[in-house]
């Protein structure tokens, strides 16, 4: 499918700005959402491919909007619930939960 | 495509992390113990230092280069580098002829074992879009212009084989020791959008 995700020629994206002396996480939870893929692969019984289409699945303008490892909880959380692993209900009561203990 | 509008909810990344790993720890299915393993794991041990000590090799060791380019993902696992996201490696060498540039245009695919997690332009659109299209205006915002007699070839990696750059030994270096050697190995080398640094 030629989705959001096929960049390949695409013009009018800017300049690529590298970072000098980047760190491999730029925040902790981008580490927790690293820490996941390798995890959730084992109990949940996806494949590399799929978790990939789970990211390209997402809408074109979140897909262009957000983060690296956002497209990663996107596809994790797509996935899981899918499989009936987590139900949507309890991630965002879990969501809500924490942000009021953090406010 | 499930929907084309917008449909992300929009909570801190760092609580909707937290909220999916709480409720799986909550089930029984992760351990807090095992991602912090992971995290470790490449933050600190697999980067670009295992791919810097797969190139002097080859630099110093003409039989070992010899089995790098016929089989790069049994050379390199003569290491012990082998394993997620690097299970089959082609290492495409530069030449006074030929410069090579990698790229994943469809996400992010990259060879872990050899040089760690990607870097965040390599994953970001800027890159892929143009990296396959303008490759010569791609290496210059890396600083990196080439002779225009030099052909740039650009490997579009996929899910299943990664490709590593084999830069050019830098001139200079005769008297120098592997272990030397690597020190002059960036990653930016591995990927093709740098220049191994000059002793």
């Amino acid at each position: 499918m030629n989705g959001i995700h096929d960049l390949g020629g695409r013009h009018g994206l800017g300049p690529i700005n590298p970072e000098a002396n980047e760190p491999v996480f730029h925040e902790p939870w981008e580490g927790r959402a690293f820490g996941l893929f390798a995890s959730t692969f084992v109990f949940a019984g996806y494949t590399v491919d799929e978790f990939r289409h789970a990211i390209e699945n997402m809408a074109p303008a979140d897909y262009l909007e957000h983060s690296y490892y956002e497209h990663w909880m996107s596809a994790f959380e797509a996935l899981l619930t899918k499989r009936g692993i987590v139900t949507r209900e309890e991630l965002d009561a879990k969501v809500a939960q924490l942000s009021r203990e953090a406010n | 495509m499930q929907n084309a509008h917008k449909t992300l909810p929009e909570p801190d990344p760092a609580i909707r992390v937290r909220a999916l790993e709480s409720l799986l720890v909550e089930k029984g299915l992760i351990d807090p113990k095992a991602l912090d393993a992971l995290v470790d794991s490449y933050e600190h041990k697999i980067g670009p230092r295992n791919g810097a000590k797969v190139v002097a090799r080859a630099w110093t060791d003409p039989a070992y280069k010899q089995r790098l380019l016929e089989d790069a993902t049994a050379a390199i696992k003569e290491f012990g580098f082998s394993g997620l996201q690097g299970e089959d490696m082609v290492v495409v060498e530069n030449t006074p002829e030929v410069h090579n540039l990698t790229v994943c245009t469809l996400c992010s695919c990259y060879p872990w074992p050899t040089l760690g997690l990607p870097p965040v332009w390599y994953k970001a659109a800027p890159y892929r879009a143009r990296a396959v299209s303008d490759p010569r205006g791609v290496l210059a915002e890396f600083g990196l212009e080439l002779p225009e007699t030099t052909e740039v070839r650009v490997w579009d990696t996929t899910a299943e084989l990664r490709y590593l750059v084999l830069p050019e030994r830098p001139a200079g270096t005769e008297g120098l020791s592997e272990a030397e050697l690597e020190e002059l190995v960036t990653r930016d080398s591995m990927i093709g959008v740098g220049q191994p640094k000059s002793p």
